[in-house]
């Protein structure tokens, strides 16, 4: 308990004075996206790890929280920042209708249920062109030359939902939502009601995954329909973030969100520029292989099989 | 004015009567016994009270009150615990987790919730497996986890199915002793048992069913020589010797 607690805080120093000790812009953007994917992968995995209904359709969220933040700044000439705040709850709002729908199948088909979600909603983000421009996409001014405001700004985002969730599993909802993914009729028969407590945790999962969207719209000061709301990017992308770092697991996402950003940058710079070119396009490849790795030789993640990476790293034999 | 009273239920899946016009009345305080041969409609039945199943006819009262159509964990917060005859503990989470989780019905913080846990786990001989995984659990301990799991939500009225099936001997025992106990401490049971060891040295009133039909209820004496009984658990031949 005690050298958990140094750990974490080392780790906060060294966040907090990230921007000072690397003043590389590249590695700092670098940063400022994997933290922005730490509160994907921790949304994502609120609702599918700890509450069991896996989501395939979480660029509903993203998506739906970054166009807030751009229709401000298009449609009604206000800050961008202030979708930080409505992009949250307007992802909230299409979560209702998500779960309203959703929720009435359990499994496999609530998975499918929400891919077929965000392909949706997608097409009207692509077709409403009157609000969201289509594919033009909407391009807003960026307010800080600097990377120092996004990164604090994502960083506080990233430690505040880490720190709900992780005060959130302690609590009786916390309890409620574990119960519902192990047993959805036996969390019934003990008086838990399983649809309104599947609803509030795919509302706070909401909630993160748009404030998520709404600082990506402030930061990368560009979206369009095909990059927002994208299986590909993002909804994938979360559940790979989810499942790398470790299910259920509140570092779990973190850590994932670092190694995929890294992978994904790796491969996307073809090693930085040393490889040729063509293993850029590869990355997708490198993907399933991770997943397929992980899922095999350690299915509970990077956070969640730590102590068997440690074992087989250190040649070492199970003490138990 | 008994505590739960089933009125004519029925309950069809498609052309088959599962329960037909099923009607008995559990007092207060007492452990009502339900039996009859494999396939007759017993949890078919708990379905039907705790509402998993919609009723296609008839009532469940309950305190007086219709039941009839709310969702499970409504009824569950009215005062009826329920066990399963397949067991359903919640595998990767702890023996006190899963208690915990149900003693949040009657508590709200997490401290009441778990000393109500404690207490349950105490009175369920189940205090040195709190720290383990149900999964990890025998079926003996499974079994009173599920038992276990109901009495933390505080219920008046608890619903038992099968739940001495695959104990041995000695477990047999401890948990008519359990159920018992249970019984002590005011809580009316309403039990489905193939164990006819367990459920005629505890039962009040024995109530039988067969094909989803009445066909005795009675002291558990007065149902074991009813010649119905004994036609459907051993055929014909033996009911008119």
């Amino acid at each position: 308990m005690k050298s958990k607690n140094i750990t974490l805080i080392i780790l906060g120093i060294f966040f907090l004075l990230f921007p000072f000790i690397i003043k590389s812009e590249y590695y700092q953007h670098l940063v400022i996206i994997a933290l922005m994917w730490v509160v994907i992968g921790s949304s994502w995995n609120l609702l599918a790890g700890y509450t069991g209904q896996v989501s395939f359709g979480h660029a509903i969220f993203f998506g739906v929280g970054a166009y807030t933040a751009g229709i401000f700044v298009t449609k009604l000439e206000i800050s961008a920042w202030w979708g930080m705040l409505f992009g949250g709850f307007a992802a909230m709002l299409i979560a209702l209708f998500v779960g309203w729908v959703c929720f009435r199948l359990r499994g496999p088909y609530f998975a499918l249920a929400t891919l077929a979600g965000s392909e949706i909603i997608r097409l009207v983000a692509t077709n409403w062109e009157s609000l969201t421009d289509g594919m033009v996409g909407i391009l807003i001014i960026q307010s800080f030359r600097s990377k120092l405001p996004y990164y604090y700004i994502v960083l506080g985002l990233a430690a505040a939902c880490i720190y709900a969730i992780h005060l959130l599993m302690k609590s009786k909802w916390g309890y409620y939502f574990v119960s519902i993914r192990e047993d959805q009729d036996a969390a019934e028969s003990l008086g838990i009601n399983t649809t309104l407590y599947k609803n509030i945790s795919l509302l706070i999962s909401a909630f993160f995954a748009g404030s998520a969207g709404a600082f990506y719209m402030n930061y990368m000061a560009f979206i369009d329909p095909h990059v927002v709301f994208s299986l590909h990017y993002i909804s994938i992308m979360a559940i790979l973030v989810g499942i790398v770092g470790g299910v259920a697991t509140i570092m779990g996402p973190a850590v994932g969100a670092f190694v995929m950003v890294g992978v994904q940058e790796t491969f996307r710079s073809a090693f930085f520029g040393v490889a040729p070119r063509w293993i850029s396009e590869a990355h997708a490849l490198v993907f399933g292989l991770l997943v397929i790795f992980v899922i095999m030789f350690m299915a509970n993640g990077i956070v969640g099989d730590w102590g068997k990476i440690k074992r087989v790293l250190l040649g070492t034999r199970p003490s138990a | 004015m008994p505590l739960l009273e089933l009125k004519k239920l029925v309950k069809d899946f498609g052309g088959l009567k599962a329960v037909n016009e099923v009607s008995f009345q559990v007092e207060k305080g007492e452990i009502f016994g339900l039996i009859g041969p494999n396939g007759s409609g017993k949890t078919t039945i708990f379905n039907c009270i705790n509402n998993f199943y919609p009723i296609t006819n008839g009532d469940v009262i309950f305190k007086g009150k219709s039941i009839k159509g709310l969702k499970p964990h409504k009824v569950c917060h009215l005062g009826i615990g329920r066990t399963f005859q397949v067991v359903k503990p919640l595998a990767r989470m702890t023996v006190l987790e899963n208690v915990t989780a149900s003693a949040f019905c009657r508590f709200n913080t997490i401290r009441e919730a778990q000393k109500e846990a404690g207490r349950v786990l105490e009175f369920c001989n189940l205090n040195t497996s709190k720290e383990k995984l149900a999964k990890s659990l025998p079926i003996g301990s499974r079994k009173r986890l599920e038992i276990a799991r109901a009495l933390a939500t505080r219920p008046d009225m608890i619903l038992l199915d099968e739940t001495a099936a695959g104990l041995n001997p000695s477990e047999l025992d401890e948990a008519i002793d359990l159920i018992r106990r249970i019984r002590e401490s005011g809580i009316t049971i309403l039990i489905v048992e193939h164990i006819m060891k367990l459920i005629m040295s505890i039962s009040d009133r024995i109530h039988a069913i067969n094909f989803g039909q009445t066909i005795a209820e009675g002291s558990p004496k007065e149902v074991a020589d009813n010649p119905a009984v004994i036609e459907a658990y051993l055929g014909e031949e033996y009911a008119r010797s």
